[in-house]
């Protein structure tokens, strides 16, 4: 028991039980910067934290009296509302400052709304912005936590998190299993989170999609790049569908949205390539009919909603080791 | 169990306070009395607090079932997250699992922790359990009461009341959870 002393943490000698997180980031900024250690505590806290939920008061007073921003300067509904329910259900205080509504569009840069946020003594900070390294370059200058929630095409960390949460949650392990990430990977934050995560977790990335956006220099990463769906679904353990922004006229990547269906859509046709306990993931929003057929977005082997579920729970302990280790 | 007579301290200046055989005294006498003041041991429910009260609970509960034959609820409640001091801590605490009865309405939740200090935890304990439901009444065992109480809060059931200084330190080890000798110790710093 450790909480009768938390005011001197010096730990009696062998302990072999941590009772602790053993999380010393006042930011999360990137997965690429975490090690497997780190991961492993994140996914450990959220699978407490999931229990919250079903609750009959899901409520518990960790963050009680923190004040938490959501800095969205790119439009996200999703993973707002996930940090916002997570703040909620850690009586934190919210605030939502979207793009529109914010003095970024009066020329105010993001340092000087950052540093206002943190005049008004916001304590967490969760960022979304269209540049790669907007929310480390704020994490470098604020004494308040830093979540990333999506920087440009760089990460978007705790999507990656509640994926893997739920792969573990599922199959019971990572190690071994073989992931294969389908789309957009070019411009894909989550499909760069995800490698870095399955990497340090021990699995095995195939990356699958037209050449024009599953560029071969991924190799460098440590994965497999394919252009050739079929010959993958074999051999997944979990597909993990990317969603096509076609509403960003990606129309130089790939002819027609049905041609992109009928090389790399998870048709039904295709499924049945898939091993019977295959997870097939979608980090949302799904379009029905081109990145995935219908049904099998409903079927049981569809953890797509199960995802959303788990997101919730992983937001909620980032923020919870996020805040709790600012007093270093 | 073969006790090492001589375990290893869990701090160089450590003087020993009970060895395995006072604790295992100190466990039986608790499991009788919890038997002599709930009847119905079948509503009882004993709840480890993260995570050496975890290790306590299972073994009162065993004593209780050796005793009587009844097999009460034996479960665990974390207070990481009910906690008001989080800010307080260098590395936030490990959030661990919750195991409470499914219908808490008619139970005697008895709270399980090994050492009993400002009484915050057992606080938090409480907060956490209302939060699942509301449960008929709670009752509290510790193996060590050190005194320095921050709240009004008093244990049913006591191994052992050890008068401390504010900054000395108890150190509770069991066997099960630390691969040593269960042993409780206190070091000054």
């Amino acid at each position: 028991m450790i909480s009768p002393m938390s005011a001197t943490p010096s730990i009696p000698a062998s302990p072999p039980q941590r009772a602790d997180t053993g999380w010393t980031h006042k930011d999360l900024t990137s997965i690429e910067a975490l090690t497997a250690d780190e991961i492993k505590s994140i996914l450990d806290t959220a699978s407490a934290f999931k229990t919250v939920g079903v609750r009959e008061v899901k409520k518990v007073p960790a963050l009680r009296g923190k004040t938490l921003v959501n800095l969205f300067v790119e439009p996200s509904t999703r993973t707002r509302i996930s940090f916002e329910l997570a703040a909620f259900r850690l009586s934190a205080d919210v605030v939502n400052i979207s793009a529109a509504t914010s003095s970024l569009t009066k020329g105010e840069t993001l340092k000087d709304t950052a540093k206002n946020l943190e005049a008004l003594h916001a304590d967490i900070i969760v960022l979304r912005h269209s540049s790669a390294g907007a929310s480390q370059f704020l994490a470098e200058r604020l004494d308040a936590s830093v979540i990333n929630g999506g920087d440009g095409a760089h990460e978007h960390p705790t999507q990656a998190l509640l994926d893997v949460y739920t792969i573990l949650e599922k199959k019971g392990r990572i190690a071994g299993l073989h992931v294969a990430i389908i789309g957009d990977i070019l411009f894909s934050r989550v499909a760069r989170s995800n490698i870095h995560a399955l990497l340090k977790l021990g699995a095995r990335v195939t990356l699958v999609g037209p050449r024009t956006l599953v560029p071969r220099e991924f190799e460098k990463m440590g994965v497999a790049v394919t252009h050739d769906l079929d010959s993958v679904l074999p051999d997944a353990d979990v597909v993990n569908l990317l969603r096509i922004q076609h509403e960003r006229q990606r129309k130089e990547y790939f002819p027609s949205l049905s041609e992109y269906t009928a090389f790399f859509g998870l048709t039904q046709q295709r499924a049945e390539l898939l091993k019977p306990d295959a997870l097939i993931m979608h980090p949302g929003p799904i379009n029905r009919g081109i990145e995935i057929d219908s049904d099998l977005a409903d079927s049981a082997r569809s953890v797509i909603l199960d995802q959303v579920t788990n997101g919730l729970a992983v937001r909620m302990a980032v923020l919870y080791l996020c805040a709790g280790s600012r007093n270093g | 169990m073969n006790p090492d007579p001589n375990p290893t301290p869990p701090a160089p200046n450590a003087t020993l306070i009970l060895d395995h055989a006072a604790i295992d005294r100190c466990l039986k006498r608790i499991a009788h009395e919890i038997i002599e003041r709930n009847p119905d041991l079948s509503k009882a429910a004993l709840i480890g607090i993260p995570s050496r009260g975890v290790e306590m609970a299972r073994r009162l509960t065993a004593l209780i079932t050796e005793f009587t034959g009844a097999a009460p609820f034996s479960g665990m409640v974390d207070v990481a997250m009910h906690r008001d001091d989080l800010h307080r801590h260098r590395i936030p605490p490990r959030v661990e699992r919750t195991e409470l009865p499914h219908e808490m309405r008619d139970k005697t939740i008895i709270l399980v922790d090994d050492v009993l200090f400002s009484g915050r935890t057992c606080r938090a304990a409480m907060d956490s359990i209302s939060s699942f439901g509301r449960p008929a009444r709670i009752q509290y065992a510790v193996l060590v009461d050190r005194g320095h109480r921050e709240l009004p809060i008093r244990a049913d059931y006591v191994g052992k009341n050890m008068p401390t200084a504010f900054d000395e330190r108890i150190h509770v080890r069991f066997e099960a959870v630390d691969h040593i000798p269960d042993s409780v110790w206190m070091s000054r710093p």
